[in-house]
């Protein structure tokens, strides 16, 4: 405990002392490479949402490369493996910004991870892109929350399975904060959709065995069952509820399900009829996503993961980043960020992705679908999703001298009183 | 509350128990007949899950992957750990502790770069739903409560009857005295590792279709499993089921009234009362002349 401790002030001090450095150190740096740091975990339980994020990043920079670079620069790309631990988090998150000197660091995956790091690449003036779907509520200048939030995809997923199943809700949900705020999002849009939650039951990350939540689940008799479960060992609940027969009469929705390529690890009697939202399925039929799923089945092979929303976006993220650079014609953080804040888009694999000014968060187009012998059968679309969640707490462009996390404690920071 | 839940219930908390034995009773014999403390024991559980995820994808029966394939090739597994790692670091309980730990990344490492960080475990068994009124049961867990016992019995019989039991007892009674008498000790050590190793590979594959399999999954059991085996005490099986009963059915009352966040901190801090009373685990006093 001690030498943690002493470790952590020997850290809090190395980074005051590398400060100074790095501002110096990056004019010096400027005839080298572009200097892009990706920051996900590849090992431990948070690997099955990792290890495709990092594979389309690759993918997106090597394009990128071959197409001559950017601002006649080769981008460097150094990945980080965090391996599912916070602390290591930090650490690479302060040798990024600090030894790397990066331009940009994309990085972080549960929203424990980025609530780690966005205070220490605030601090170091290092931008930085967080590209997973999350509960919403970060507010900072400095940083780009390109993945969908619970007014953009939990906001349809409510109604629309409401409708098909019935009014009843029984929430299991990931015991840190995205499975808490992202909880109380679902009781929201439920009462707002005149529906009742019958209870909220929160996971810690390693519990494997479902079996009383099950029962308590058949005893409350819901219509239907809605899951922000996260990490491999969860995807047990799933196994088990069709093991004793539930899928068949209390169906799932999802805020999770998916990203982790869950659908692909359990079998199809177990997993068809659940319904998910993101703003992306590997399944879209368009033309740039036929485009970009071939290009990375080439690129990795017969190793190739299923495609998700964590993917699709890192690749789109990269590329955002790179087009405010090249409009910039600088590398500058500042330069930078003013072009991602005109509004700045382009069009990926999901469709068109633009950066939402007053939020830093993405309007983005966003997707229902429902599962089918471990596909996913897309069967609502909406464009342009604005961010409405945090838009109704942040306004960068009144006030953009922000660097704040409102949901940290709930919803109550956007007057939102949940029951 | 009515008569139907209870029993649903009760046979889900009995499971959970079960649970507890099932992933517990490889380490207990490892742990408590020679003393080594096997980190890399959620391993050797999650090695069982890919042996049957493997072989059934192979095309070999799913039972026969679970009951056959998966002990015989986990407990290979130990024989070959206990001969290259283990047996060098007999009585020095830190080494061992920290060889293990560096085993068991390894092991993580290398399931990682041979299968990937997730695995597509589509098998289940071919059994059905059980109702009990409105409550459904997986019979499947049914059946893994009645193999819990089944494997429990047979520990007990084959140290209590088998030569190889009494020998196997007596060699960690007092290894000199049974070399003295002939008993080649080394071996033995050797057999019981494998056997321990036999037995989480065996709650490995029983229990890949409930959970599924990932390199990380042996995260999720160790300390469990561990808190079990040491609540439980020196005595291997009486141990292991006492204090997977009190601290299973801590976690599944509790849960149940409560949630699962509570029932993982009721299931610990039942953990922590029942070694402040019972420094010595729950055979330091109860059960001290079983098995």
């Amino acid at each position: 405990m001690t030498f943690n401790k002493n470790r952590r002030r020997f850290l809090a001090g190395a980074s005051i002392a590398l400060a100074a450095p790095a501002i110096i150190g990056r004019v010096q740096a400027a005839t080298d490479d572009i200097k892009f740091v990706s920051i996900l975990d590849q090992s431990g339980g948070l690997d099955i949402y990792g290890k495709p994020m990092v594979d389309t990043t690759k993918l997106a920079i090597e394009e990128i490369n071959a197409d001559g670079g950017l601002l006649g620069r080769q981008i460097d790309l150094k990945v980080y493996d965090p391996q599912s631990s916070i602390q290591l988090y930090t650490q690479f998150a302060t040798q990024a910004a600090a030894g790397d000197k990066a331009d940009v660091v994309h990085a972080g995956i549960t929203s424990a991870s980025r609530e780690a790091i966005r205070p220490t690449l605030a601090r170091f003036q290092t931008l930085y892109f967080y590209n997973v779907l999350y509960e919403g509520g970060v507010c900072d200048f400095n940083c780009f929350c390109t993945g969908s939030t619970p007014a953009q995809t939990v906001e349809k997923l409510v109604p629309y399975t409401m409708n098909k199943w019935g009014k009843k809700v029984y929430v299991v949900a990931a015991d840190y904060n995205y499975g808490q705020i992202t909880a109380q999002w679902v009781q929201k849009y439920v009462s707002d959709n005149g529906g009742e939650v019958v209870e909220t039951e929160f996971f810690p990350l390693d519990v494997t065995n479902f079996g009383t939540t099950i029962k308590k689940i058949q005893a409350a008799k819901p219509d239907m069952v809605m899951s922000a479960l996260v990490g491999g060992a969860h995807v047990s609940f799933y196994r088990q509820y069709a093991a004793a027969g539930m899928n068949q009469s209390v169906p799932i929705a999802s805020t999770t399900f998916g990203i982790g390529n869950e659908h692909k690890l359990i079998s199809g009697e177990e997993g068809d009829g659940m319904i998910c939202a993101y703003s992306y399925f590997e399944e879209i039929e368009s033309e740039a996503n036929a485009s970009f799923t071939s290009r990375f089945k080439d690129s990795m092979g017969d190793d190739a993961p299923a495609l998700n929303e964590l993917a699709a976006r890192s690749y789109e993220a990269a590329y955002l980043w790179a087009e405010a650079v090249k409009q910039a014609g600088s590398i500058d953080r500042m330069q930078v960020i003013e072009v991602l804040r005109t509004g700045l888009s382009i069009d990926g694999p999901s469709g068109t992705v633009a950066i939402e000014p007053k939020t830093n968060h993405a309007l983005q187009n966003v997707y229902l679908a429902e599962l089918k012998d471990q596909s996913f059968n897309i069967v609502e679309s909406y464009e342009a999703q604005p961010p409405t969640d945090t838009l109704l707490v942040c306004d960068l462009v009144g006030n953009p001298n922000q660097s704040t996390f409102y949901f940290q404690n709930g919803l109550e920071a956007a007057g939102i009183e949940i029951q | 509350m009515d008569l139907n839940l209870v029993i649903a219930l009760g046979i889900q908390i009995i499971y959970g128990i079960a649970n507890l034995t099932l992933i517990s009773l490889g380490l207990a014999i490892i742990f408590g007949m020679m003393r080594v403390i096997n980190l890399a024991h959620g391993e050797f559980i999650m090695l069982g899950g890919y042996t049957v995820v493997i072989s059934t994808n192979a095309g070999v029966n799913i039972w026969i992957s679970m009951l056959i394939v998966a002990p015989v090739v986990v407990g290979v597994i130990g024989v070959l750990v206990e001969r290259l790692l283990i047996r060098w670091l007999y009585g020095r309980m830190i080494d061992t502790l920290l060889a293990t730990w560096g085993l068991s990344l390894l092991l993580i490492g290398l399931v990682t770069s041979i299968f990937g960080a997730s695995t597509a475990t589509t098998i289940s068994p071919p059994l059905g739903v059980v109702s009990i009124g409105d409550y459904t049961s997986s019979a499947y867990e049914l059946l893994l409560i009645g193999i819990t016992v089944a494997l429990c019995l047979i520990i007990f019989l084959t140290l209590k009857l088998t030569r190889l039991g009494l020998i196997a007892r007596g060699t960690m009674q007092n290894e000199e005295m049974a070399s003295a008498l002939g008993v080649s000790t080394p071996r033995i050590y050797m057999l019981t590792f494998g056997f321990g190793a036999a037995i989480s590979g065996f709650a490995g594959g029983l229990l890949a279709p409930v959970t599924g399999v990932l390199p990380t999954i042996g995260v999720a059991y160790i300390a469990k499993s561990f808190i079990t085996v040491i609540s439980g005490g020196a005595v291997i099986l009486a141990g292991t089921v006492s204090a997977s009963a009190v601290l299973g059915g801590v976690n599944g009352i509790v849960s149940f009234l409560t949630g699962p966040t509570i029932g993982e901190v009721a299931l610990l801090f039942a953990a922590i009362l029942l070694l402040r009373l019972m420094p010595r685990g729950i055979t330091g006093r109860f059960f001290r002349k079983g098995l």
